[in-house]
């Protein structure tokens, strides 16, 4: 089982986390997934990274602004991540929902120590997140990623490409290579972290079936008698 | 005594700094809240400045990052333990790059109003690990000198009440509830700040000076020490170029 010395979950409820670089299709894949968790009468909540209301001001001050070193990049997002566990998660949890969170402490894992932050450093900042019941890691290439994003959204801001590190001039060229060692961060650590490695060239319905499969197999049991479960025809779209 | 030098990292070097190059004095004033921090540190801030040496002063929660974001969420009161740990970390993450290295590299001396001790404090004395923020906290300077103003609880209520007309929601610990009204709460609270201070007092070297004298007293004490650490005037090199530009790199509010 994973290895980093996150806090053991104690909670009736159970943790989702999908992992993998922009591009990979991990949010398309966690929102069918909770829509499916839904349809079959559990609470449902959802976390994405980097959300908190009491942090964005900051981040955006430092973002626009341009202040960000490694280190307090790594640490606004540790700030961030700290209190929609405290804010949220944590209660959430408590009172035995099922939560489904599109990044996790591993993005930091990878994304900071790509930036140059220590590997054990990081790891010791986010001791304090529960440990996911389940953790997807959707594999793609990088070429693969690479086009889907350039395709189909705005430009690449400033620290998503990854301009601080200087690795090119070019905000495209910056974000492939930024995004690539990210993606080997990753795929060095799956082992270690007890990653579901999920294909992410497979088609949707494939990877959502086989997402579905090892849900049920890893955490079916204590889901059909332990999570909190909506009383029926109650709205749960949250 | 004439503090370390050249000064080091804790555990976690920050990259691309050169310690060499840093040819200042960094002086931590800690103690809890209602200590007398802020005055001792205006004191030797202008006698310092008389005696010929530039000096940064710098305090906790006064980033150019961080600093707004964590007055509106102690306005907001909903601060997690964890979260306000954090926060208070990136503040002082990005004053250290930003403004103490700058002025340690051009030589000034840098009096800072509470450090990393202060954050780990607050910390563990809300239940936090005391091993995974010393970790956190990792990337800090060890400090030329650490001088810990020390006063039991009676004493800082007493200056609380005199100077401030009230108790302060965070100063009592509130968010935290450690009894049942501000009064109550903050004798436990800082209680156990102070005994989380004192715990590290040893293993960090702290220099304790007790602050329950009277001010004049306590600033005799510190102008003592801290003029066997920065260089007297008469043996100073004459003041290199570089000395202004920290102030420069300061960056606004």
């Amino acid at each position: 089982m994973p290895s980093p010395a996150f806090a053991p979950n104690r909670y009736r409820g159970k943790l989702i986390v999908v992992e993998g670089i922009d591009g990979s299709g991990k949010s398309t894949q966690l929102s069918l997934l909770s829509q499916w968790l839904r349809s079959q009468g559990f609470a449902v909540a959802f976390s994405e990274w980097n959300s908190s209301p009491l942090v964005r001001a900051t981040t955006r001050r430092g973002k626009k602004k341009e202040m960000f070193t490694p280190n307090t990049f790594s640490l606004i997002h540790a700030t961030d991540f700290a209190d929609r566990m405290e804010g949220y998660i944590f209660p959430l949890m408590k009172a035995g929902a099922v939560v489904c969170a599109d990044r996790y402490a591993y993005t930091a894992f990878a994304r900071d120590v790509v930036r140059g932050v220590s590997r054990s450093w990081v790891r010791n900042l986010y001791r304090f997140a529960i440990r996911p019941n389940l953790a997807f890691y959707f594999r793609v290439p990088l070429e693969v990623a690479i086009g889907r994003i350039l395709g189909g959204r705005d430009a690449i801001k400033y620290y998503e490409a990854g301009m601080d590190l200087e690795l090119s001039r070019n905000v495209v060229e910056s974000f492939r290579l930024f995004q690539g060692r990210i993606l080997e961060e990753y795929d060095a650590m799956a082992q270690e972290m007890g990653f579901h490695v999920i294909d992410a060239t497979g088609s949707i319905e494939e990877q959502q079936e086989l997402m579905r499969e090892i849900v049920m197999k890893e955490i079916g049991d204590s889901l059909h008698n332990h999570v909190l479960r909506i009383p029926e025809g109650t709205p749960n779209d949250r | 005594m004439t503090g370390k030098t050249p000064l080091e990292f804790y555990a976690e070097p920050l990259p691309d700094v050169d310690i060499s190059e840093l040819q200042g004095k960094l002086i931590v004033i800690e103690g809890p809240d209602g200590v007398g921090r802020t005055t001792q540190i205006e004191r030797l801030r202008v006698w310092l400045e008389q005696s010929g040496h530039a000096v940064l002063d710098t305090g906790m929660a006064r980033s150019a990052l961080a600093g707004k974001g964590i007055q509106r969420a102690k306005e907001g009161n909903t601060f997690g333990p964890i979260t306000m740990t954090l926060f208070y970390a990136t503040d002082f993450a990005d004053r250290l790059e930003n403004e103490i290295l700058p002025a340690l590299r051009a030589g000034f001396v840098v009096i800072t109003d509470r450090y990393i001790f202060s954050l780990i404090a607050r910390a563990v004395a809300r239940g936090e690990d005391r091993n995974w923020i010393e970790k956190v906290a990792g990337f800090a300077l060890v400090p030329h000198a650490v001088f810990y103003l020390h006063a039991e609880v009676k004493d800082l209520v007493a200056r609380v009440v005199a100077g401030r007309g009230a108790f302060d929601y965070w100063e009592s610990g509130m968010d935290y509830g450690f009894g049942k009204d501000k009064y109550e709460s903050f004798l436990r609270y800082q209680a156990r700040v102070i005994r989380a201070l004192d715990q590290m007092a040893k293993k960090h070297e702290f220099r304790t000076i007790d602050a329950s004298r009277p001010p004049d007293k306590v600033f005799a004490d510190l102008q003592r020490a801290i003029s066997k650490i920065v260089p007297a005037a008469s043996k100073r090199k004459p003041v290199r170029p570089a000395a202004a530009s920290a102030r420069r790199a300061r960056r606004p509010g």
